[in-house]
């Protein structure tokens, strides 16, 4: 993980989420709000226009300044939790070495561990963490291996299984509510956004 | 869409300006981090109020900064939370050395970047989180009840208690007793449109309403067809007593609040349809509150606020008040 990976993922993620805004944006407005992809899509621009800024940094203060423009640029719980996710990463120890993809691996993992605690939310809730927390607990398994490619592809396929697995799941946790039911049918729009991210950048490590 | 708008990215710097230059003589709209404040600095030893939220519910909060209120309020984007620098400025600006109390209303995103603005701010503070939505026990973006109109009575009367010299432990109880003696339940007509989105939240029929709808245009309880008011307010009202269950003869504060959408006109008629039916059921209305304090963009709708009352909520509700969406008493 580089600098300069972080800002061509950044440019790549645009791209598809831009692609896939209006599908966000409906099932947001069918059980939340409909500000998701907004901010999403406000987040990964201020983060792009950092490039100029960023691009000859160490990747510690890369990371922090990404984690500040994150949190005060996006808000909703999008920015938050994003913002948790970069802070916690930029926090890592010896990113002045070089980071391999164990070392990427073990910052991941622990950028998703603060977002839960940020969040409350685990698996089975119907948010982003449907996707988040079991393609970290994969990537905990893969970390070690040399040849991490072939497990990349089902890090891919986790993270498709578990966003669509949100599509039945009731709104909130255990308590029946008028309105969990009637958020049945219906895949969470984080979860969608989330797994899009994931398949982006998977495919680009995958493809060089 | 037909909304009075220029460009979408200027659409909250412009009206957050605009409300600047409205209301000059009582605050100061800052925005770099954006945030409200008093025009007069908070007297030392006063707890200073810090509520906030996304925009798009005007007058809440930014017409609720002044004497007798909030000290401060962070605007987030339209229906977005707003961001933690937002909350550690604010209480850097407003913080006289008493403490400030935040006040949140039950959003997951609220909730995540308030507690991220307090762990920022270095000062004495502590939080109360407003959850007075009877409509719904789980929403489909909060763990449990959403914090909606009453929100505007607790930042009245425990903006009260602090200019008072209320510690802060005290107006964070008292903030609590009154979320936890209000209860609400609101109705729409007709979705709102966010600007950024540009087409309406939700489709609804020409002769249907949401019941128990949120303040984002989010689902409430069920979609029905239109009925007459005093079978709507009966419905509400039903809602809210079977949580509330005030006493025959407690007193209590009836608030009738518009969506953004209905004319005032109709919420007087509520406010009467509610006064009959519990007036019927031996309920007494001892204070009232009828207006646009907590909407929805333009949506065309209301909710209803039982609020059960002793001597301290309603000595601090009749104190005076000067901001920008309630003045009385000064």
């Amino acid at each position: 993980m580089s600098v300069s990976f972080l800002i061509s993922q950044a440019k790549s993620v645009q791209k598809v989420i831009d692609e896939n805004s209006a599908e966000i944006e409906v099932l947001d407005q069918k059980i939340g709000d409909g500000d998701h992809i907004f901010n999403i899509q406000r987040g990964l621009k201020l983060v792009v226009e950092l490039e100029d800024a960023i691009k000859d940094l160490p990747l510690a203060k890369a990371l922090n300044m990404i984690a500040m423009k994150v949190l005060s640029g996006i808000g909703g719980s999008s920015g938050a939790l994003f913002g948790t996710f970069f802070m916690t990463m930029a926090k890592s120890s010896d990113l002045d070495k070089d980071v391999d993809f164990n070392k990427a691996c073990e910052m991941i993992i622990s950028g998703i561990k603060a977002m839960k605690e940020r969040g409350k939310a685990d698996v089975g809730e119907k948010t982003m963490m449907d996707v988040l927390l079991p393609v970290s607990e994969k990537l905990n398994e893969l970390k070690n291996e040399s040849e991490f490619k072939p497990g990349l592809n089902e890090v891919i396929k986790i993270a498709e299984e578990r966003m669509l697995s949100t599509k039945d799941m009731l709104a909130t946790k255990g308590r029946a509510s008028f309105l969990g039911e009637r958020a049945k049918g219906h895949i969470d729009p984080g979860a969608r956004s989330s797994q899009l991210i994931i398949d982006t950048i998977c495919k680009s490590v995958i493809n060089n | 869409m037909k909304k009075f708008i220029n460009n979408n990215d200027d659409f909250l710097k412009e009206s957050l300006t605009g409300f600047g230059k409205a209301h000059s003589d009582i605050i100061n709209v800052n925005l770099d981090a954006s945030f409200v404040s008093r025009k007069n600095k908070t007297k030392d030893g006063k707890v200073s109020l810090i509520s906030g939220g996304g925009s798009g519910h005007e007058p809440m909060h930014g017409g609720f900064v002044g004497h007798g209120m909030l000290d401060a309020a962070c605007p987030g984007f339209v229906f977005s939370a707003p961001t933690p620098d937002q909350m550690q400025a604010a209480a850097e600006h407003v913080d006289s050395g008493a403490g400030v109390l935040f006040i949140v209303k039950n959003y997951s995103g609220d909730i995540m970047n308030f507690e991220m603005g307090a762990e920022m701010y270095s000062g004495k503070n502590d939080s109360i989180i407003t959850n007075d939505d009877v409509a719904v026990e789980d929403s489909t973006f909060t763990t449990g009840r959403r914090g909606v109109a009453a929100t505007v009575l607790v930042e009245k009367i425990v903006g009260s208690l602090a200019e008072h010299s209320g510690s802060l432990e005290e107006c964070k109880k008292l903030g609590e007793k009154v979320n936890k003696n209000a209860g609400t339940m609101g109705v729409a007509f007709t979705s709102c449109t966010v600007p950024a989105a540009g087409k309406p939240t939700f489709d609804i029929g020409d002769d249907e309403m949401e019941f128990g709808v949120g303040i984002h245009g989010e689902p409430g309880r069920k979609r029905e067809k239109i009925q007459p008011s005093k079978t709507i307010v009966g419905n509400i009202l039903e809602a809210i007593l079977d949580n509330l269950k005030p006493e025959k003869n407690e007193r209590n504060l009836l608030f009738v609040n518009g969506m953004g959408g209905t004319p005032l006109t109709e919420l007087y008629l509520v406010y009467e349809d509610a006064c009959q039916i519990l007036q019927s059921k031996g309920i007494e209305v001892t204070k009232s509150l009828v207006g646009n304090y907590c909407t929805s963009l333009e949506m065309q709708g209301a909710s209803i606020t039982l609020l059960k009352c002793d001597d301290e909520i309603l000595k601090h509700w009749d104190a005076p008040v000067h901001t920008a969406a309630m003045r009385w008493g000064m």
